[in-house]
């Protein structure tokens, strides 16, 4: 490669901004192993803030479990080219402790009931099912349980939150629930679209929490909770929850948005400034557009025409998502993997990839392809083999998985980046 | 109930007829089985013919186009945009057939101007290098949902009534007539019975069910047409293939897009008639061969219509069927008061329902002439949320204080107040599907994963939808859209379906609400 820079060195190249190229960053430094993440960020501020494990299985049969263990064993069996089984419960539990206490370190709490599965409220008025819950998010778990009386709250402007939307949708089996709208503090002249991130660092300013309780005491009635969407702050949400419920006299809890997802955007404050703290090195938000491999490990070229820098790894994690982080490609004829150019299992041809019903239980063909690895996680070519030595694939772009309809996300993206960095570390 | 005239069908035809029959005097109901224009008329090209492309095929119906366009330019100029159009032949086409062609125009009265291939990239850059021929015609694009839906909200101005979603059932027969007209409403199945005084049966491509349900045999074909939407324009001008009729031969723009097609496959039923991605790979790939960039941009949706086509000879290909227009008057099955408008083309719909009123008027004995090839058709609130650039234009006039609901295609909330308004002042069913047919919501590059969320959060909390149904609205809606998006799901637009799926499953399981197997 005619790279002008001197090349950056690493063990461990991390291409992916997502959850599961965060992890794999995350499992690497605390294993000692000097990391660059690398790739484009975005992914994050769609995530809803929620860490799923495994909610539903059968997606035939749209079969809910409070326990997400009982699911993965009927999973194994039903499965057995699932990823998850490839890593096993024990890995799979110890990650996600290890993320979880990461965040917690990094001023990001969450909680979960038990080891099971708590069903939560969405934006839109429906329940899901989900294992790790923001702890600004907590109450809400409770209030829907108890079904007690509770009043939603949205904020004008905040176009995407409709809190009378959630409360009519929920209100056959909630019939104490209802939804009404504020003025957040300082929007009083905004006019149209405001962002949730724009809210969320203003809840941060001095008065304005005291505004906001001025502006829903009016509305508390009889209600015994009081949901709010997710923009109660970036980097003290849950003092700001906790402050909120104390000064309303009742729990409050945040309802996950929309992207622009707040929570997510947390997610992705934390593993900057922790990754940093760990040793990784970043360079984002950057595409890696070509590689080469010789003796040493991998030559990659990051950036665009203008800015290029290389990048010398031994080894590459592979965390580049599906469709929308252009992880995968589709053309009219075939689905590909555009960086290394790997096998994709794939449905035969385009007419095969989608069902001709959008909320079809089984889920599109499609959400199934994508690279197929080892148990080493190493994504393999035809012949099924390694394709390269020391690369090794995570999170959503791997095969025979249905995250969305499954509702196994950031299990999937959090286990698997174990599973590859451990691979990695016992390399040869 | 009582009415002069029964039209039966919402399509460009039976608005249209609604309205002259509304301006001779005649009291009339038009009942429509979905909404307005929800079958061929909501499924073409909104291509207002300059005639030039029947010239060689049907050079009578090339001279009716030629004379209802200019109609149709005076009447109604808010429902079209004057982009011109060209006739291009591309390397390979028949040679002979270009050259025939001004001839053939100038015969028809059709002014078709030769043009240099260089001359032609020079109006549109993004033609082919390997145009050999071309010609500048009087080609337009016409929004048929805003031509129906002004031509309904004028007729019903003067008079005339609307009942959507309403199916006929059948019909009781006295005599040499028909007595009355059993309806259902398909939402609240209430029924109900009209006795008109004349039946028109403008059903499109189902004119022959109906017809049947008053024991009279017609015979139809069914040509189905796919047709694909752009993510932006692609040209000024509608861009004609010039030879002989075929695949993927017409580019039309339509406002901020352009519409790519068409298909003819043939089908033998009307029910769940989807775009196929066979046909939307043979429409990129023919077109592409007059505008090369065509194989590589973004599509947005796909949607499929049919072609109604009165059987008289199988031995000629669906395109060459006569797509004139017939008036079957049923006299030879002893009915004196059923009329049948089996097919026609959008643009002369005026000319069909004028003919089509003479006959209703001289079996009633009024004797006011037709009014509507002179009589401006009004510019109405009910019609002017479907125009594809409405909403930028109008966003930047006066809207830039209002909230958007859309920002795909730049909705203000106040757009879809009045959109709602419409279809409460016509007592229509509300849902999604039918403000996404009155207005641009769900139609941008997202296809309604935001807009749908947010205009069904507008409802509710206007109380005009209330609980659990309005969830129900949104999964008819995001379904409806999906039947446009599934076949081009290549490049962006799966991206664009994978964030729609991750939220809608992923962050919301939606696919299991209100479904039995939770636990």
């Amino acid at each position: 490669m005619k790279g002008a820079n001197h090349p950056l060195e690493c063990e461990l190249a991390v291409i992916g901004c997502g959850l599961s190229g965060f992890s794999a960053a995350l499992f690497a430094a605390e294993r000692g192993i000097s990391t660059v993440l690398t790739g484009v960020s975005g992914a994050t501020m769609f995530a809803s803030g929620l860490l799923d494990l495994l909610g539903t299985h059968p997606v035939e049969t749209g079969t809910r479990w409070q326990d997400p263990w009982a699911a993965m064993e009927v999973l194994f069996k039903d499965h057995p080219d699932h990823p998850y089984a490839r890593i096993g419960r024990e890995a799979i539990a110890g990650s996600l402790e290890k993320v979880v206490s990461f965040l917690k370190s990094e001023g990001l709490p969450y909680l979960k009931a038990g080891s099971g599965n708590s069903e939560v409220m969405t934006p839109l008025g429906t329940t899901k099912y989900t294992y790790y819950v923001p702890q600004t998010m907590w109450h809400g778990v409770k209030a829907l349980q108890e079904k007690r009386p509770c009043l939603i709250v949205g904020f004008k402007g905040l176009t995407d939150f409709s809190a009378v939307q959630i409360a009519e949708t929920m209100a056959d089996r909630w019939p104490g629930i209802r939804g009404t709208d504020v003025v957040f503090p300082g929007s009083e002249k905004i006019v149209g679209l405001v962002s949730g991130d724009i809210m969320a660092r203003d809840m941060e300013f001095p008065g304005n929490l005291e505004k906001l309780v001025h502006e829903i005491r009016p509305f508390l009635e009889n209600a015994e909770a009081v949901g709010l969407p997710a923009v109660l702050g970036m980097n003290r949400s849950h003092e700001i929850v906790e402050e909120l419920s104390a000064e309303l006299n009742r729990p409050v809890f945040e309802i996950p948005t929309m992207p622009l997802s707040v929570p997510g955007l947390r997610l992705n404050e934390a593993f900057t400034s922790g990754l940093s703290a760990r040793g990784v090195r970043f360079f984002v938000p950057n595409r890696v557009t070509l590689w080469e491999e010789d003796d040493a490990g991998f030559l990659l070229s990051v950036g665009n025409k203008d800015q290029k820098q290389s990048l010398r790894a031994e080894g590459v994690i592979l965390a580049t998502g599906r469709f929308w982080a252009r992880g995968l490609r589709a053309d009219r004829d075939k689905i590909r993997e555009p960086l290394f150019d790997l096998p994709v299992f794939q449905p035969g041809e385009r007419k095969d990839w989608h069902r001709k019903e959008f909320l079809d239980q089984r889920g599109h063909p499609a959400n199934q392809a994508g690279i197929e690895v080892d148990n080493l996680f190493r994504p393999l070519n035809e012949k099924g083999d390694p394709a390269l030595n020391n690369l090794f694939g995570c999170g959503s772009i791997l095969a025979h998985q249905d995250w969305m309809r499954s509702k196994c996300g950031s299990g999937l993206a959090i286990s698997t980046a174990w599973a590859a960095v451990e691979a990695f570390a016992s390399r040869a | 109930m009582r009415t002069q005239a029964l039209i039966i069908g919402g399509g460009v035809t039976g608005t249209g007829l609604a309205r002259d029959l509304a301006l001779r005097g005649v009291q009339c109901t038009l009942v429509e089985s979905g909404d307005i224009n929800s079958g061929a008329s909501g499924r073409n090209h909104g291509l207002l013919h300059s005639g030039a492309r029947y010239v060689a095929t049907d050079p009578g119906a090339a001279r009716e186009c030629r004379e209802e366009n200019e109609i149709l330019n005076k009447i109604a100029p808010h429902c079209i945009e004057k982009t011109g159009g060209l006739f291009v032949a591309v390397e390979g086409d028949d040679e002979k057939y270009a050259a025939d062609f001004p001839l053939l125009c100038s015969k028809c009265g059709i002014s078709a101007k030769s043009l240099t291939p260089e001359q032609a990239r020079e109006l549109e850059p993004s033609l082919s290098s390997k145009v050999f021929a071309a010609y500048l015609v009087d080609d337009a694009s016409i929004d048929p949902f805003r031509l129906s839906l002004e031509n309904i909200t004028h007729a019903q101005k003067l008079g005339a009534s609307l009942l959507c979603h309403t199916k006929v059932t059948g019909f009781e027969k006295e005599n040499n007539r028909i007595k009355a007209v059993h309806l259902v409403h398909t939402g609240t199945g209430r029924e109900t019975v009209i006795e008109p005084e004349q039946i028109i049966n403008a059903a499109g491509a189902w004119v022959a069910q109906v017809a049947a349900l008053a024991g009279i045999k017609i015979e139809m074909l069914y040509s189905k047409g796919t047709l694909l939407v752009t993510g932006h324009r692609i040209a000024n001008r509608v861009i004609n293939r010039l030879r002989s009729p075929g695949d993927g031969d017409i580019l039309v723009p339509g406002g901020t897009v352009s519409l790519l097609g068409t298909t003819s496959v043939r089908v033998d039923s009307l029910e769940g008639l989807r775009p196929s991605i066979e046909e939307v790979d043979l429409i990129v790939e023919e077109g592409s061969k007059m505008i090369p960039t065509l194989s590589g941009i973004r599509y947005i949706r796909a949607y499929a219509g049919v072609r109604p086509l009165l059987k008289m000879d199988t031995e000629l290909d669906d395109r060459s069927v006569s797509r004139g227009f017939l008036l079957l008057d049923h006299r030879d099955a002893g009915l004196e008061n059923f009329a049948t408008v089996p097919s026609g083309k959008l643009t002369t719909y005026r000319y069909m329902a004028e003919k089509t009123a003479d006959l209703v008027c001289e079996r009633l004995g009024v004797r006011a002439p037709c009014l509507t090839h002179t009589e401006p058709l009004p510019s109405t609130p009910s019609g002017m949320w479907t125009e594809p650039a409405f909403g930028p234009k109008k966003w930047g006039m006066e809207s830039r204080m209002e909230t958007l609901l859309c920002e795909c295609e730049l909705i203000p909330k106040n757009a879809i107040e009045s959109v709602v308004g419409a279809i409460r002042e016509h007592h229509l069913d509300l849902d999604l599907n039918a403000i996404g047919l009155r207005s641009r919501v769900g139609k941008g590059a997202c296809q309604g994963t935001f807009c749908g969320k947010r205009v069904l959060a507008f409802l509710q909390e206007t109380g005009q939808l209330k609980g659990p149904e309005g969830l129900k609205s949104l999964q008819e809606f995001l379904q409806e859209r999906w039947k446009g998006e599934r076949p081009v799901l290549w490049h962006s637009q799966i991206m664009q379906a994978e964030l729609k799926e991750a939220l809608y499953c992923g962050s919301f399981d939606l696919e299991n609400h209100g479904r039995p197997g939770q636990s």
